[in-house]
């Protein structure tokens, strides 16, 4: 298996949304190579074989309820935790550009 | 005059039920006992005094008017701080969460409530679980009340050092490869993770979701069972719990049984270089099983040494999804929200501000497990492994009813030493990983001291899914034995804090 390089870590701090700092990416690159070398093992078992996956230890069925309204959040609780709200509304910062 | 701290959660209840200690008295004693120690141990995040003593306040005024309490009520519980908590803060142990306090309860926090238990506080763990010594907590490590230098498992340390340091006679805890076992092996007590969808998911802030699984916590197996009948079964809020009976735990607890029992002990786990006391302790108590009237077996589950690569590929995939709901929009901490950044660059800066490094470590580990091109050798092949770990498992309880191993390698480890050396620290976790894998129901009990360190080591004990109350019986039977033969419980040789 390739070892994890310096670019990758940056690529993967992007994809995972962590603005990390130089130091970081150094420390990150070296501990996340040798955790990937160690967990490589699970390669050995029966790659060739035809094992199913298994993604759960329950077999999952879709649950659904009856769709009738029931209590809930009132806004002002929904909102509370919120950085920043106005109008009974989540505010984020701009998400698109100005034209 | 009793010292109500001392007292097993069945005494206190029982205690209250009579009258003989009102359930203010036993809240207070145990406020005083955290103000006393907790100082020194840090098992609390947030000690909730006024909720505590209004909980005792309503189980003392309900008995009053003559009402039947439960078995629980008036029985104070340390609350890990994963469980959403309206109106108390939750952190899961993270900054990105300091000072948010949830609009609503957990389904266990609200079946806690329901039964008169008190809950005292919430209880220090690792960032969003993640770990095995409590040391990734944003908020410092708590100590081992049996050596205050040294670590009390984790990620549920704070759960397990409030149990082995008397200040709560009850625990909560979750279990994604081994944090409800591994506190409770190196401090003592008992620790249970239930079959996976036994006890509701629904208010527990998300690791790892198919791995993930709340339990007991306490200081005897009796207590642990009837935490586990108050906290457990169908929750239509979460499309994972099983819609069945809570297997008989409490009976189980009482009956403390062995004769007849086929126990098998996995062999590729004896073959593990674990620390010598550990390994006395392990054996002793087997041949203790054997003396109790059941017939050991040697059982080999040769996949279970693929568990812990597996694990780590699995739970950082789980989290790197569940995680990314942390985005700085709709709840907890946002940075750099000043006019200059973009939406996007403000979750990426909030983040990175927000988590620890083991955090952002798994997030990044799973992120790159799920990435196309590297998908199939990793994760992938993740899931083939838990699929020949649950098929070992069931050719395994075909031959006998329970297994058991030691619970952990070694005994406690100093604060400090595997912190920054992410392998080292994941190996606490060897043994307990495949029951989280195959979702079955495990127990940690306490087997005595290490020769070498005089800390304690835990005894493991798996059962077949739905079958939690063998775990009852086998721990039952061996804590009896041993507190027969040690003339008192384990506990009672921690040193006095």
């Amino acid at each position: 298996m390739p070892g994890i390089t310096r670019e990758e870590v940056t690529h993967l701090a992007r994809l995972s949304r962590l603005e990390l700092k130089d130091e970081e990416l150094d420390h990150f690159a070296e501990q996340l190579d040798a955790i990937i070398d160690a967990v490589a093992r699970v390669g050995e078992i029966a790659a060739d074989d035809d094992i199913p996956p298994t993604s759960h230890p329950l077999p999952l069925t879709n649950v659904t309820r009856p769709d009738e309204v029931r209590p809930s959040l009132a806004p002002q609780d929904a909102l509370a935790g919120a950085p920043a709200a106005e109008e009974q509304r989540f505010k984020v910062p701009q998400i698109l550009g100005e034209d | 005059m009793t010292d109500l701290t001392r007292l097993t959660a069945a005494q206190t209840a029982e205690a209250v039920a009579s009258g003989e200690s009102s359930a203010v008295e036993v809240a207070q004693a145990h406020l005083n006992r955290i103000d006393a120690v907790d100082e020194k141990v840090r098992a609390f995040l947030h000690v909730d005094r006024e909720g505590a003593l209004a909980a005792a306040r309503s189980v003392d005024e309900r008995r009053a008017r003559g009402e039947r309490l439960g078995p629980l009520a008036g029985v104070p519980l340390a609350l890990k701080d994963i469980f959403t908590t309206k109106g108390v803060p939750t952190t899961v142990g993270s900054r990105i969460l300091r000072g948010w306090v949830p609009p609503y309860d957990a389904t266990v926090t609200r079946r806690l409530k329901e039964a008169g238990v008190v809950i005292l506080g919430k209880t220090n763990m690792d960032e969003f679980a993640m770990g095995s010594s409590t040391e990734n907590s944003a908020f410092g490590p708590t100590g081992n009340p049996w050596d205050l230098t040294r670590i009390p498992g984790g990620s549920g340390g704070g759960s397990s050092a409030a149990l082995a340091s008397y200040q709560a006679p009850l625990a909560i805890g979750t279990d994604t490869g081994g944090s409800i076992r591994q506190p409770a092996a190196v401090t003592g007590t008992v620790g249970v993770k239930p079959t996976y969808g036994g006890v509701s998911r629904y208010g527990m802030v998300a690791f790892s979701s198919s791995l993930d699984q709340g339990g007991p916590c306490a200081r005897t197996v009796l207590d642990a069972a009837l935490l586990h009948e108050v906290m457990a079964g169908h929750d239509p809020l979460d499309s994972t719990s099983i819609d069945a009976p809570v297997p008989p735990v409490v009976e189980a607890a009482r009956r403390a049984d062995v004769r007849g029992m086929r126990i098998g002990v996995v062999k590729e786990f004896v073959g593990q270089d674990y620390q010598a006391g550990v390994k006395e302790r392990f054996t002793e108590a087997v041949e203790l099983l054997r003396e109790l009237g059941a017939e050991v077996l040697e059982i080999s589950c040769p996949s279970f040494t693929y568990a812990l690569p597996a694990y780590y590929l699995i739970a950082p995939s789980e989290a790197s999804s569940n995680l990314a709901r942390f985005d700085a929009m709709r709840y907890g901490l946002r940075v750099g929200d000043d006019g200059t950044h973009s939406a996007e660059e403000v979750t990426a800066l909030t983040r990175e501000a927000g988590f620890g490094p083991e955090v952002k470590r798994r997030i990044m580990l799973g992120t790159y497990a799920l990435s196309s091109g590297y998908y199939d050798a990793y994760y992938g092949q993740a899931q083939k492994v838990r699929t020949v770990v649950t098929r070992d498992f069931a050719a395994a309880f075909e031959q006998v009813d329970v297994l058991v191993s030691p619970t952990t390698p070694t005994t406690a480890f100093p604060i400090g030493e595997r912190v920054d050396d992410p392998m080292a620290m994941y190996l606490a976790d060897l043994f307990t990983i495949p029951a989280n894998l195959a979702g079955n129901a495990a127990m940690s009990v306490p087997c005595g001291l290490a020769r070498e360190d005089g800390l304690p080591v835990g005894l493991q004990i798996i059962a077949p899914t739905m079958a939690d109350d063998r775990l009852y019986r086998v721990g039952g039977a061996v804590e009896a034995a041993f507190t027969a033969r040690w003339g008192h419980p384990l506990l009672e040789e921690a040193p006095a804090l």
